[in-house]
């Protein structure tokens, strides 16, 4: 109650303090058009905002406090803060280098970039090198389980709680690193993620385009049945195979992980074979595929020489966005205890699994990052893939105009 | 108004359709388990008298089609069968009349139902308004940081959101209960605090979603040449919303809510497991794990029924808010 | 009260677009005395839209007044606060724009955003207002003016809903309304009621207006006062019988002749001979609609044949049976005396080759993700079978046949030229199939006057040279008189009249052929104020064709 007290009372502070604003711009700008027009609920954004970030001044400012208590309330907004200045800066600089080195394309690429474009760009790279790179990267294998050391250590590194320092993060209930199994998670969570993503666009794609071109029956059929398909939502659906494929891969002996890429590949397909379907229509109807019909060309000449080559972009923006689709999808299950199956280091299952660090909050902020630290790395990457795919989106609607 | 009529039957026969060839899919899909429901229940070592008992309580004897007009038919009757924990129990203990699926879904359906309406209770409003804030102040700070935040959040895992919640408003700050520990009984306020903080989760996910879905229907509307009659008619900022965008707005806001409505569908099954919010998306989790099928088909049947019901709404919400078809010539 | 109702003085307008300003109008100066039409003329891109919109003190989004003023009344628009601006607009300063359909707001009726300005401003109560609505529509001659309000804007057609938009800017008897472009997006035989009526109700309320057309013709009936304008410049700006009799700039001048452009007549058809491409009663339908009734015509070795008609008269259609696209339901279609099987599918190669297709809008008729040299090498490849550097210089061959350099276009994309330019491209991918018959389908209509000027001298050039047939299809009938040997005018999907075009252009004509020819604007300024006393109000635009 008291917590809505306080906000209220914030409220009515700075609805007071953007009134004041707006009068005193007013006055001292001499009834400036900027001030002279502004509405009221500008100027309590302007105020909103002013606020919030003096806020979040004071709470970096207690974060570096001496008295633990205070800081470690404050830990977590001090991490973020900080997180937000390295990346911003990092960001900033990768799109400053991009500016100066590489070919005359590459450079020009990056005068137009916004920031968010080139923050996503390099996490993706990041991201590549960790998944290419992640046995050499990585301090120990991802299932080897280290002799003569304890298993369960406690993440942070304290040992008044059980951690140890040569183990940042910790062990896991059979003893092995937590940081290595979230170095190798990139492999793993990543590259199934995105074999995933590739059979379903090859899939969807294809019947997509076939159905734009031909049209008729093959068209009816296929998205009908796609229409059915979409009409079961996702997550749920894949549940419900997954369910099934653990009894067969118990049966058959494979592992339910390949099942998990293959049932997703297919129920993803649909939504990739909804947007080939329309964007291959878009072509299709093009004068210059009725040109080039006329001209009589074939079937291959038509898909591969005139209407591919115009779909890349939209696809390309497509590939992205069902790329994050798929990666929280298997994040979902894999959190959920049926998608990625041990002894392969998945982020979803390490989140599950040191989940109840997070009650450390208070006593030890470094602990309860553990399950954080994987949880954020699936955010992490799935928001540079959407702020590069947003600017991409972007770049191609105002080419259009 | 008989043409609008027209279209919106034919929508509702289409969605009966539609569910009605989802159940064959689900059942189809269930139907693909090797070996039989039997011998799933009983497990490698039973009797051959014990499996026959169970095969002919599921009606297993019977043909595929005559089982599927039997699930059907006991699904519209309210009979969804008896989980297999249950029947497993029974059958080897020699227990009498365990819980029906039925009784195991229906009071947690409700505190799903619960659930996604506090979420919308707090999602639309928020979503809407700051949706238009947005497309009228486009490509300024405020826009731009709602994108951001928006972008992140859509691009989040729900998880990650959920305890990152947890983390600030439950552990930090002591603020709201990290459990939700539901029962029937409960008074309206204890439960709505209970529900709070996978409600905000939830939220969290939905109205960015919503927001950027309102952002971009209504940059739409206002790039029209309408819209920008009636600013050269001299007509209030104000006015120019409510009386010019806001009717023209209303079709694509109702679909981008009945559509994120559905989304809350999906989301519901992690926030409900990281909460343990007793709802019907924990029990879908726990029963796929046990492989305890009649539930899983029978959740399953009902998260695709509500997706398809609110997916139908917002088509003929859309239908019927559209001037063009009220109007005819 | 001064005469000067509007100054602008020295305006400079930029656009955003590739995340940089460029500019759009370069320091031009305008003045408008009370009562008096102003027309702007130019070419797409001229900025003409943009320096109407700022004479209203209004910016759209992207564009931004980066020096000058603008003064309507004394009052300086650029300046005033946003509600001086808005007391202003709707109320002494209106705006008519170029699409009335989608202008009108969908969820309203007509007369309730008739009624919103007088309302709003304060001008006159809702009953006033609407009363006064119905005597404008009455005033502006549209039909049944009692009830016409209130019915929702997609029930009412297109050349009305501009009249009611003309009405709803006359609503608060305004000193200066903005027309920008009224009835660029009408049919000839629509667009003069909507003239006349404009004329008449600007004339009777003495209200200014500044009228943005690049129909020359159009302007001439409408203005006092005529400013020319290129690329954001202004060119020169006199009253319209100086501006028509003697302009003093090279541009207008140049302007001025396109309208010129004629070919020589060709000595009529030799009895007897065979038609290149003959049309024998054709029926075609989309679905059950039936849209073509029993056409029938002929086009021969090294003629033009236009064929005239508005939008939903099956000229396009026509070409679509010629062309294999859409099988007659009866009737067929021959080429050099053989008929050809109906289906594209079925034709042989060589048949295909000889028909080829110029298509209206250039841009996508240009794959946007190949370049010049390969769109033209395509058909040169396929047809010619020619491979490496013989097909090469075949391509050059081409390019310089279209009057453009090989070695500068060969490997550009069709998004890096003029929209001039990429027609051409166009043409030279229809020549490279050696065809004895080109289907033009609108090939000017999407261009500049100087441009498509340019087009029909290089159509006409090549005609001559090659031997081709045109089946050439316009709504223009200025591009008709330059162009054409036959003419065949269509109406409803069938051929109402058809014959050599001096035939054509001299009475006796079929009423229809008379009323499309009559209401085509000429660069007279008394053209309209005669044709109005000819024909009297009744027998000009839709209700005319109604009658027939």
């Amino acid at each position: 109650m008291s917590a809505l007290f306080s906000i209220a009372l914030w409220l009515g502070a700075i609805a007071v303090a953007a009134w004041l604003f707006r009068r005193l711009g007013q006055y001292a700008s001499d009834n400036a058009p900027r001030f002279r027009d502004m509405s009221y609920g500008v100027a309590f954004g302007y105020v909103l905002g002013v606020a919030a970030i003096v806020w979040l001044a004071l709470a970096y400012v207690a974060s570096l406090s001496s008295d633990t208590a205070v800081a470690n309330k404050f830990f977590f907004l001090g991490m973020a803060i900080n997180g937000f200045l390295v990346f911003a800066a990092a960001a900033w600089v990768f799109r400053w280098l991009g500016r100066k080195i590489g070919t005359a394309g590459t450079r020009k690429l990056f005068r137009a970039m916004p920031l968010t474009a080139s923050f996503g760009v390099l996490i993706i790279l990041i991201y590549a090198i960790f998944s290419v790179f992640a046995g050499v990267i990585a301090p120990y294998g991802q299932d080897e389980i280290l002799q003569g050391v304890a298993a369960n250590i406690v993440p942070g590194g304290d040992p008044n709680l059980g951690g140890n320092p040569d183990f940042p993060l910790g062990t896991d209930q059979i003893g092995r690193d937590i940081m290595s199994r979230l170095i190798y998670g990139a492999q793993n969570t990543v590259g199934i993620a995105f074999a995933t993503t590739l059979l379903a666009f090859f899939l969807g794609g294809s019947l997509g385009f076939l159905a734009a071109v031909v049209g008729g029956w093959t068209d009816q059929v296929l998205s009908r049945g796609v229409d059915v398909l979409m009409a079961i939502p996702s997550l749920i659906f894949a549940l419900l195979l997954m369910t099934i494929a653990s009894v067969w891969s118990s049966r058959l002996g494979i592992p339910l992980t390949v099942f998990m890429v293959l049932i997703i590949a297919v129920i993803d397909s649909t939504r990739v074979f909804r947007l080939a379907r329309a964007v291959g229509q878009n072509i299709v109807v093009m004068d210059y595929i009725e040109a080039a019909k006329l001209r009589g060309e074939g079937m291959g000449y038509l898909v591969f020489r005139e209407i591919l080559p115009n779909a890349t972009a939209p696809l390309l923006a497509e590939f992205g966005l069902r790329f994050c689709f798929v990666f929280l999808t298997i994040a979902a299950l894999s959190f959920l205890g049926v998608g990625i199956q041990p002894p392969l280091a998945d982020w979803g299952t390490m989140v599950r699994d040191s989940a109840a660090f997070i009650n450390y909050a208070q006593f030890a902020p470094k602990a309860a990052l553990t399950p954080l630290l994987a949880a954020g790395a699936i955010a992490l990457l799935t928001v540079a893939v959407n702020f590069v795919v947003d600017w991409m989106l972007h770049r191609s609607s105002g080419l259009k105009e | 108004m008989g043409n609008v009529l027209n279209i919106v039957l034919q929508r509702l026969a289409l969605g009966l359709l539609t569910l009605l060839i989802v159940s064959i899919v689900i059942f189809i899909a269930v139907n693909m388990l090797p070996g039989d429901f039997a011998e799933l229940i009983l497990g490698q070592g039973a009797t051959p008298e014990a499996v026959k008992t169970i095969r002919e309580d599921l009606g297993l004897d019977q043909s595929l089609i005559s089982r599927y007009f039997g699930w059907l038919g006991g699904m519209l009757t309210g009979d969804l069968g008896t989980s297999f924990a249950q029947l497993n129990f029974q059958t080897n203990l020699g227990g009498d009349g365990g819980v029906t699926v039925v009784e195991q879904i229906a009071p947690r359906f409700a505190n799903t139902m619960f659930l996604a309406m506090v979420t919308a209770a707090i999602a639309v409003p928020i979503a809407v308004i700051v949706g238009i804030l947005a497309a009228l102040y486009r490509n300024t700070v405020f826009d731009r940081v709602a994108n951001i935040f928006t972008l992140s959040s859509i691009s989040s895992p729900e998880f990650f959101m959920a305890y990152v919640l947890i983390l600030f408003l439950a552990v930090l700050n002591p603020i709201l209960p990290s459990l939700s520990n539901i029962y029937q009984g409960m008074e309206f306020s204890d439960r709505l605090v209970k529900s709070l903080l996978p409600a905000l989760t939830l939220t969290l996910v939905v109205t960015a979603h919503m927001m950027r879905m309102t952002r971009a229907a209504i940059i739409n509307l206002l790039a029209s040449p309408y819209i920008e009659m009636a600013r050269l008619k001299g007509m209030s900022p104000m006015r120019v919303i409510v009386k010019h965008a806001l009717p023209n707005a209303l079709a694509p806001i109702i679909n981008v809510i009945a559509l994120n409505l559905a989304y809350l569908i999906t989301g519901v099954v992690v926030v409900e497991v990281v909460f343990v919010y007793p709802g019907i998306g924990q029990l879908f989790v726990d029963s796929v794990k046990i492989r305890d099928i009649p539930v899983v088909q029978a959740c399953c049947l009902i998260f695709a029924a509500a997706y398809i019901l609110l997916n139908l709404t917002a088509d003929i919400l859309s239908i019927l808010s559209n001037p063009r078809l009220r109007h005819p010539k | 009260m001064t005469d000067t109702l509007v100054e602008i003085r020295n305006l400079w307008l930029e656009g955003r677009s590739d995340e940089q300003w460029n500019p759009i109008i370069n320091g031009v100066d305008l003045t408008l005395k009370r009562g008096e039409v102003m027309g702007l003329i130019g070419e797409s891109g001229a900025g003409k839209s943009t320096l109407g919109l700022a004479a209203m003190g209004f910016c759209r989004d992207g564009v931004r007044i980066s020096n000058g003023s603008v003064k309507f009344d004394g009052i300086d628009l650029l300046t005033a606060s946003a509600a001086t601006k808005r007391g202003l607009l709707g109320k002494r300063i209106a705006y008519v724009a170029q699409s009335a359909a989608a202008s009108f707001n969908p969820a309203h009726k007509i007369i309730d955003q008739h009624v919103e300005g007088p309302t709003q401003h304060n001008v006159m109560s809702r009953a006033e207002s609407e009363a006064d609505g119905m005597a404008l529509y009455e005033k502006l001659r549209l039909p049944d003016p009692e009830k016409i309000g209130f019915r929702y804007p997609h029930q009412v057609s297109g050349g009305q809903l501009q009249r009611a938009m003309t009405a709803m800017a006359m609503a608060c008897r305004p000193d200066l309304i903005i027309f920008d472009e009224p009835t660029t997006a009408l049919d000839v035989t629509t667009q003069i009621e909507v003239l006349a009526s404009i004329r008449d109700i600007v004339k009777d309320f003495d209200t200014a207006a500044i009228y943005i057309t690049h129909d020359l013709a159009v302007v001439a009936q409408m203005a006092d006062q005529i400013k020319v304008l290129l690329k954001g410049d202004e060119v020169e700006t006199a009253d319209t019988r100086t501006m028509l009799s003697a302009p003093t700039q090279d541009y207008t001048k140049s302007l001025w002749a396109v309208r010129s452009f004629e070919r020589p007549l060709k000595a009529p058809v030799v009895a007897g001979s065979v038609p290149v491409v003959s049309v024998q009663n054709v029926d075609a339908a989309y679905g059950k609609a039936k849209v073509l009734h029993d056409v029938s015509f002929d086009m021969h070795q090294g003629r033009t044949v236009a064929v005239v008609g508005e939008s939903g008269s099956g000229k396009s259609t026509t070409a679509r049976c010629i062309t294999g696209l859409l099988p007659p339901t009866s009737g067929q279609i021959s080429f050099g005396g053989e008929v050809m099987p109906a289906d594209y599918r079925k034709r042989s190669k060589d048949q295909l080759r000889q028909v080829q297709m110029i298509y209206q809008m250039a841009d996508t008729a240009l794959n946007p993700r190949m370049s010049i040299g390969q769109i033209i090498a395509r058909p040169v490849e396929f047809y010619l079978g020619l491979k490496g550097r013989e097909k090469r210089a075949k391509v050059d061959a081409l390019l310089e046949q279209i009057e453009l350099e090989p070695s500068q276009y060969y490997n550009r994309l069709p998004s890096e030229l003029s929209g001039g330019q990429k027609q051409r491209i166009g043409i030279a991918r229809a020549l490279a199939a050696e065809p004895k018959f080109i289907i033009c389908d609108e090939v000017t209509s999407a261009l500049d006057q100087l441009v498509a000027e340019g087009i029909l001298r290089l159509l006409a050039k090549l005609q001559d040279d090659l031997k081709l047939s045109y089946m050439f299809i316009t709504h223009d009938l200025a591009t008709v008189r330059a162009i054409a040997d036959e003419v065949v005018v269509m109406k409803d999907g069938r051929v109402v009249e058809a014959g050599p075009k001096a035939e054509m252009f001299q009475p006796p004509h079929h009423p229809y052929t008379d009323l499309l020819l009559s209401s085509v604007p000429e660069m007279d300024p008394d053209w309209l104020t005669n044709l109005l006393d000819q024909r009297g109000v009744d027998n000009i635009g839709d209700s005319a064709v109604g009658k027939m």
